[in-house]
C-alpha cells in the first residue's frame, strides 16, 4: 500500500518557510530597534558602535528564529530595562525616591531579584526531583525564567546607571567580576532553558541550577563584603571596542563548560542508581545516561566552539592593547589550558569513542580547570590581566 | 572514531583506513605513530603542564629574586630547565614542534581518504554487511521495485541527501550521503592549528636564540647607559620579529627598543628614530587615568619628510610593519626646585636643593652631617575619593606631589612623598608629608599647620624659636611671673622647669618629656608629676605663641589661632619620628613625562589570524554538520510481486540523534507513513 507523497510529511519545508507570522513580526521588531535607534542615535555612534549594534540587534533576531521562547523573553526584559533607563531620566538619585527603581527596576535590584528567583528555582528544581509529580520542576523553570530576564534586565540598566554615574566613564558592564558574574548566572540559565526544552527533561535543573547558586552565592558575597557595585571608571586598556564581544563570547563557554559538569554529576548518579536500584522512582526521574551524555556533549561542543572565538578575539585585543597578540600571561595561559582539556576530552570521543563515566568524571574536571582560569588566576597569579582582582 | 570503526568492519569504511590494515609498511607505522591520538593526547597534556608551571611560577623576575627565593640548589635545577621562561625553553618549543608535527600527520594521513570520502559513494556494499550495521532496518513492500526506487530518491533529495545509484542483476543500490563540510571542518581544524603555530614560531625569539648558540649575541644583564652596553648586546635590523619597550622623555627620541630576555636584555636596533613630542594623560574625575597619548614623531632617512602621528592606549600606530603601542608612562626627569627647611633652630634659613626627578644630591644638615636625597618621581595631580560630611563620595584634588628617599651616611632612610599645596583636613589648611619605611608599606602623614597666608611661615618662626634657649628662658620667666597664683619665691624655680620642659619638648616631643619624668620621679608619684608638668610645659609654649602672634601683630585669638598652636605642639612633637632633619618643600617644577611605548614587529600575525578563522570554520563545521551515509538496496521480492528493501546507515557523530533520524527514514522509505508532526523532535533533527 503506498501514500500519495503528499500525506508524507518528508518534505522538509527551506527554513523561511518554517518561519511563522510571528518570527517575521519579530524580526521586524528588531529591524525597527535598529533603525530607531540608528535616527535618533546614529549622530553619536562611531562606525564600531553601529557595527556592535547591528550584531547585537541581528543576534536577537537570530535567536529568535532559532529559539522562539527568546522572542517574548527578550521584548519583555527590553521593554523592562527600558522603563527603568526612562525612569532614572538623567538623575542617578532617582532610584532612591522612585518606586520601581528603587525596588525592582534599577541595576542593584535587578540583581537581587535574580538572586532571589534563581534560588527559589534551584530549590523546586531540587523538590521536583524528588516528587511524583511534575509540577515542581515547572515552577522551577519559570522562576529560572524571571530570574534570568531579572538578571539581563539588571544588566541593561545598569548600563545606563554607569553613564549617569559619570558620563564621561560610560562603558557596557561586563567590565568587573560583579557585571561578569550576573552575565555568567543570566547567560547559564537561559542556556540551561534552551537544553530543557529542546530534550523536554526538566530534571537536569536540579543539578545545573546549583551551579548557578552556587555563582549567586559568590555574587552576593562580593556585593555585600567587597562593595562590588559601586560603580569605578576603567582602566585605559579596557576601553575598547573588542571587549564588547570578546567578554560575553567568553561567557558562552564558561556556561556551557558548568553546565556539562553538572551534567556529568547527574549522570554519575544515575550510573550508579542504575546499577544499585534500577527500579527505585529516583533513579527514573535522573535523565537517561543517554539523555545526559548527548547534552553534555553538546554543552561541551557550544562552550568550546565559543570559547575558541573568545581566545581569539582576545589575542586580537591583545595585540591592540599590549602589542602583541599572545604575552603567555597567566589568564592567556589558563584560557590555553582550558582550551587543551577539552579538545582532549573532543578528541577522545571524536576519535576512541569514549563515553561514559570517565567523560563524565572529566568534565567535572574541566569545570574546576574552567574555574581556576575565571577566578583562581585573578585570585592567585598576577598578571596583565590585574583589573578584575578580588 | 567508534562510529566509523563498527562500519570499518561492516565494508564501506574510509578508504586510508583499510590500506593501512592490510599493508603495514615501515614508513606507515611512523606515520600512524606521529599522527596517533595517544601521541596527540599525551603531546596535549604535556603542553598544558608547562603552561600551568609557567603561571604558577612568575616568569622572567631577575636571577637573584629567584636565588633568594629557591635557594641555590634548586635555583641551579630550575634554571637550567629553562623554568623561568618555559614559553621559550628549547624543551617545550619541541612539545610544540611534535604538536604541529602530529598534527600535520594526522591531517596528511587522514586527507586522501577524507576527499574521497566526499566524491566516493560505495555501491558495492554487500546485503550481509548492511545487516550488520548499528542502525539498520529491512522489508518487503507490495511496492514494484521501480516505484520503490523513485520513492526512496525523492525522500533522500528532500531529506538533503546526495545520492548515486547502481542496478545490477535486478538489484538496486542506492548509496547516499549529506553533511560532507564536516570532513572539510576536520581538515580546516586541524590546518588551522598548524598554520597558527608556523606563524607563531615566525614571532618567536628562535631566532635570536640560534644566534645566541652560535655565540653571535651575548645578553646585557647590567643596567648601563646605553652607550656602554658591547655590540654583542645588539640585535641589527635585520631581526624580523621581536617585541620590547622603549621609555622616552619629553623631547628625546630613540632608535632603540629594549628587549627582555632572561636574566638580562638585548638592545633592538630600529630603522627609524622616534621622537616625543608631548605626552599626555586624561584624567576621569577620581583622578584615575581616562586615557594618555603620546605625539610622536618618526624620523626615517627612506622619508623626506618625517610622519607625525598621536598614539593612545589602544589606538597603536603600524610603521612599516612595525607596530608602536602606547603601553605606560614614567616621569622623564622633571625639574623640581625646592626648599629644604631645617626642622629645628635654623627652621627660617631653607636651604636652595635645585633637583631632578632620578637624581641624587647630598645636602649638608645644620648639625654638619650630610644626607643624601634621591627624588624618585613626581606627580602632578593627586585626586582623593574622600566621604564628605552627607557621606557622598567627594573628589579631592591634592595638586603635585613628588616622592623621595633619604639617606644617611650609611645609605639607610625612609622613603617620603610630600605635597606642594597645604590641603584642608577638618577644616584647617596643612602642608602633608608621608613617611614610611618601606614602599611596600603605608605612609605616615606629618602635618604641619599652614598660616592664614598658606605659608609655613609662622609655624617655622615658633619652631625656630622654640628651639632658642634664649628665647626660652625670657619666655619661661614672662610665664612664671605673669601666674598669679605663684608665690613669687617659687616663680624662679618654675621658669628653670618651664624653660627646661620647652627644650625637652623641642628635642624630643613628649617622649622625652616623659622619660625625663620617668628618670627624675619615685613611682608613685608619676601620674600627680606627670599632669603638673604637662601644664607648666602647655604654659610656656602658650607663651612663646602669645609671643610670636604678638610680632606679627595679631592682638585677639581667636578659635583658629588656638587650634593652629595645638596643632604646631602636635606637628613638633612628631618631629621625632618623621626622621628627617629637613622639610622639603616643593616651590616650582617643570613637569616632564616619559612615554612608554611598546614596539613590536610580528609578521606571523596575519599567518596566525587566518589560521584562527580556519580553526573557528571547522570547529563549527565538525560540530554542526553531521556528515551521514545511507544504503538502501532493493530487490524483486522471492515471491515475485513486490520488493525486499536492506537498508542501513551511519554518522560519524550524533549517535542518539541518528538513530531518531535514521527511525524517521525508515518509517518514510520502508513503512511509507507519516513521522507525525511532533515539533520538538524536527526540531531537535534540525539542530542535530
Ligand atoms: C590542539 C591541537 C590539535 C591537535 C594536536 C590535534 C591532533 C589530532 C590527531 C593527532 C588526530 C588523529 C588523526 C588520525 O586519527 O589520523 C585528531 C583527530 C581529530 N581531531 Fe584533532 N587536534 C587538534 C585540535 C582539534 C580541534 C580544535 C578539533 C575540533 C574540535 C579537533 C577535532 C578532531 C577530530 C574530529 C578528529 C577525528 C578525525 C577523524 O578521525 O575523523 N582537533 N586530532
Amino acid at each position: 500500500m503506498s501514500v500519495p507523497h503528499e500525506a508524507l510529511d518528508f518534505e522538509r519545508p527551506g527554513f523561511f518557510r518554517q518561519l511563522q507570522l510571528r518570527d517575521w513580526a519579530y524580526f521586524a521588531l528588531m529591524a525597527a530597534v535598529a533603525v530607531i535607534s540608528l535616527t535618533f542615535y546614529g549622530e553619536n555612534m562611531d562606525r564600531y558602535d553601529i557595527g556592535g549594534l547591528i550584531l547585537a540587534v541581528g543576534t536577537s533576531a537570530w535567536m529568535g528564529w532559532f529559539w522562539r521562547p527568546w522572542q517574548a523573553f527578550s521584548i519583555i526584559v527590553g521593554v523592562l530595562a527600558l522603563f527603568g533607563i526612562w525612569l532614572y531620566g538623567d538623575n542617578l538619585a532617582a532610584n532612591e525616591t522612585n518606586f520601581w527603581l528603587n525596588y525592582i527596576g534599577s541595576g542593584q535590584a535587578g540583581v537581587m531579584w535574580m538572586s532571589v528567583f534563581l534560588y527559589l528555582s534551584t530549590v523546586a528544581y531540587l523538590m521536583g526531583l524528588f516528587s511524583s509529580s511534575d509540577f515542581p520542576s515547572r515552577v522551577g523553570a519559570a522562576f529560572a525564567w524571571v530570574g534570568a530576564g531579572a538578571g539581563a534586565m539588571a544588566l541593561l540598566v545598569r548600563w545606563r546607571e554607569i553613564y549617569l554615574t559619570d558620563p564621561t566613564w560610560g562603558y557596557i558592564p561586563v567590565a568587573n567580576l560583579y557585571e561578569v558574574f550576573i552575565l555568567f548566572a543570566a547567560l547559564t540559565t537561559l542556556m540551561y532553558l534552551y537544553y530543557e526544552q529542546r530534550t523536554g527533561s526538566r530534571n537536569m535543573g536540579a543539578f545545573v541550577m546549583l551551579v548557578i547558586a552556587a555563582s549567586v552565592t559568590f555574587l552576593l558575597w562580593y556585593m555585600f563584603d567587597r562593595e562590588a557595585h559601586v560603580v569605578e571608571p576603567l582602566v585605559p586598556a579596557l576601553n575598547s571596542w573588542w571587549m564588547k564581544i570578546h567578554v560575553p563570547t567568553n561567557f558562552v563557554g564558561y556556561g556551557g563548560f558548568a553546565i556539562a559538569a553538572m551534567l556529568g554529576v547527574a549522570f554519575l548518579i544515575r550510573n550508579r542508581l542504575d546499577r544499585t536500584r534500577p527500579d527505585a522512582a529516583i533513579t527514573r526521574r535522573i535523565p537517561s545516561t543517554d539523555t545526559l551524555d548527548s547534552v553534555m556533549y553538546k554543552a561541551i561542543a557550544i562552550g568550546f566552539a565559543f570559547f575558541t572565538i573568545a581566545t581569539v578575539l582576545g589575542a586580537m585585543w591583545a595585540a591592540e592593547a599590549w602589542g602583541g597578540y599572545w604575552s603567555w600571561d597567566p589568564k592567556e595561559t589558563w584560557a590555553l589550558i582550558v582550551w587543551l582539556n577539552y579538545a582532549a576530552w573532543l578528541h577522545m570521543r571524536f576519535t576512541k569513542g569514549w563515553r561514559g563515566p570517565t567523560m563524565a568524571w572529566w568534565a567535572i574536571v574541566g569545570l574546576f580547570i574552567t574555574t581556576f582560569a575565571f577566578l583562581g588566576v585573578n585570585m592567585f597569579l598576577s598578571g596583565l590581566h590585574s583589573y578584575g582582582e578580588l | 572514531m567508534s562510529n566509523n570503526d563498527q562500519a570499518a568492519t561492516a565494508g564501506p569504511a574510509p578508504a586510508s583506513r583499510q590500506k593501512a590494515a592490510r599493508k603495514p609498511r615501515r614508513s606507515r607505522i611512523l606515520v600512524d605513530f606521529m599522527g596517533s591520538m595517544s601521541l596527540a593526547i599525551t603531546l596535549l597534556v604535556a603542553l598544558a603542564i608547562a603552561s600551568v608551571i609557567g603561571t604558577v611560577l612568575v616568569q622572567n623576575e631577575p636571577y637573584t629574586e629567584y636565588l633568594i627565593d629557591f635557594g641555590p640548589f634548586w635555583h641551579e635545577i630550575f634554571a637550567g630547565m629553562g623554568l623561568y621562561q618555559v614559553y621559550s625553553a628549547t624543551w617545550f618549543l619541541l612539545v610544540v614542534a611534535f604538536l604541529v608535527i602530529s598534527t600535520s600527520f594526522c591531517v596528511y594521513r587522514q586527507s586522501p581518504g577524507l576527499l574521497k570520502d566526499l566524491r566516493r559513494y560505495n555501491l558495492q556494499v554487500k546485503e550481509k554487511s548492511l545487516r550488520s550495521f548499528h542502525s539498520s532496518a529491512t522489508g518487503d513492500l507490495d511496492q514494484p521495485q521501480d516505484a520503490f526506487v523513485q520513492h526512496a530518491h525523492q525522500v533522500l533529495k528532500a531529506q538533503g541527501f546526495r545520492a548515486r545509484e547502481k542496478t545490477s542483476e535486478g538489484q538496486t543500490v542506492i548509496a547516499a550521503m549529506r553533511g560532507r563540510w564536516n570532513r572539510m571542518g576536520y581538515l580546516l581544524t586541524h590546518v588551522g592549528i598548524v598554520v597558527i603555530c608556523v606563524g607563531a614560531l615566525a614571532d618567536g625569539t628562535t631566532l635570536l636564540k640560534l644566534n645566541e648558540w652560535l655565540g653571535n649575541l651575548e645578553i646585557e644583564t647590567r643596567s648601563v647607559p646605553i652607550s656602554e652596553v658591547p655590540r654583542s648586546a645588539w640585535v641589527p635590523e635585520w631581526n624580523p620579529s621581536f617585541r620590547g619597550s622603549v621609555e622616552i622623555p619629553e623631547g628625546a627620541s630613540a632608535n632603540v627598543v629594549f628587549l627582555p630576555m632572561r636574566e638580562g636584555y638585548y638592545v633592538q636596533e630600529l630603522p627609524f628614530r622616534i621622537e616625543l613630542e608631548e605626552f599626555r594623560i586624561e584624567r576621569f574625575s577620581t583622578g584615575a587615568e581616562q586615557s594618555y597619548e603620546s605625539d610622536l614623531v618618526i624620523h626615517d632617512p627612506n622619508r623626506d619628510e618625517p610622519l607625525r602621528h598621536t598614539i593612545s592606549v589602544n589606538h597603536p600606530l603600524i610603521y612599516n610593519g612595525y607596530a608602536i603601542y602606547q603601553a605606560s608612562f614614567a616621569d622623564g626627569g622633571t625639574r623640581l626646585d625646592i626648599d629644604a627647611i631645617p626642622l629645628g633652630a635654623e627652621a627660617l634659613q631653607e636651604l636652595e636643593v635645585p633637583g631632578r626627578v632620578f637624581q641624587e644630591i647630598e645636602v649638608p644638615t645644620p648639625a654638619g652631617d650630610t644626607r643624601t636625597i634621591e627624588f624618585t618621581n613626581f606627580q602632578s595631580e593627586n585626586v582623593v575619593p574622600l566621604l564628605n560630611e552627607e557621606g557622598v563620595r567627594e573628589n579631592r584634588q591634592m595638586g603635585p606631589s613628588f616622592d623621595f628617599r633619604l639617606m644617611d651616611r650609611t645609605g639607610h632612610g625612609l622613603y617620603y612623598r610630600n605635597y606642594q599645596r597645604p590641603a584642608l583636613q577638618e577644616g584647617a589648611m596643612y602642608f602633608l608629608s608621608g613617611v614610611r619605611e618601606s614602599p611596600a608599606d603605608e605612609f605616615h602623614y606629618l602635618f604641619l599647620p599652614a598660616d592664614a597666608d598658606d605659608s609655613l611661615e609662622r609655624f617655622r618662626t615658633y619652631l625656630a624659636m622654640l628651639h632658642n634657649t634664649e628665647v626660652r628662658n625670657e619666655i619661661a620667666r614672662q610665664v612664671a611671673r605673669d601666674d598669679d597664683s605663684v608665690p613669687n619665691e617659687q616663680s624662679q624655680a618654675i621658669a628653670r622647669t618651664t624653660a627646661e620642659l620647652m627644650g625637652l619638648f623641642a628635642e624630643g616631643g613628649y617622649m622625652a618629656v616623659h622619660e625625663e619624668i620617668e628618670r627624675r620621679v619615685p613611682a608613685d608619684r608619676i601620674d600627680e608629676v606627670r599632669d603638673l608638668m604637662i601644664r607648666i610645659l602647655h604654659a610656656g609654649l602658650q607663651g612663646l605663641y602669645m609671643e610670636v602672634l604678638q610680632d606679627e601683630g595679631v592682638v585677639s585669638i581667636q578659635e583658629e589661632e588656638q587650634r593652629f598652636l595645638e596643632d604646631t605642639i602636635s606637628a613638633i612633637n612628631a618631629i621625632s619620628l618623621y626622621q628627617s632633619p629637613f622639610f622639603f618643600h616643593l616651590k616650582d617644577f617643570e613637569h616632564r613625562e616619559a612615554s612608554g611605548l611598546q614596539i613590536a614587529r610580528a609578521p606571523g600575525q596575519s599567518t596566525v589570524y587566518a589560521g584562527s578563522t580556519m580553526l573557528i570554520i571547522g570547529i563549527f563545521l565538525l560540530f554542526y554538520v553531521s556528515y551521514q551515509r545511507l544504503w538502501i538496496m532493493a530487490r524483486r521480492r522471492d515471491d515475485g510481486e513486490g520488493t525486499h528493501v536492506v537498508m542501513a546507515g551511519t554518522s560519524n557523530r550524533h549517535q542518539v540523534e541518528f538513530e531518531e533520524r535514521f527511525a524517521h527514514l525508515k518509517r518514510w522509505i520502508i513503512d511509507q507513513k507519516p513521522v507525525g508532526s511532533d515539533p520538538q523532535r524536527e526540531d531537535q533533527n534540525k539542530n542535530a
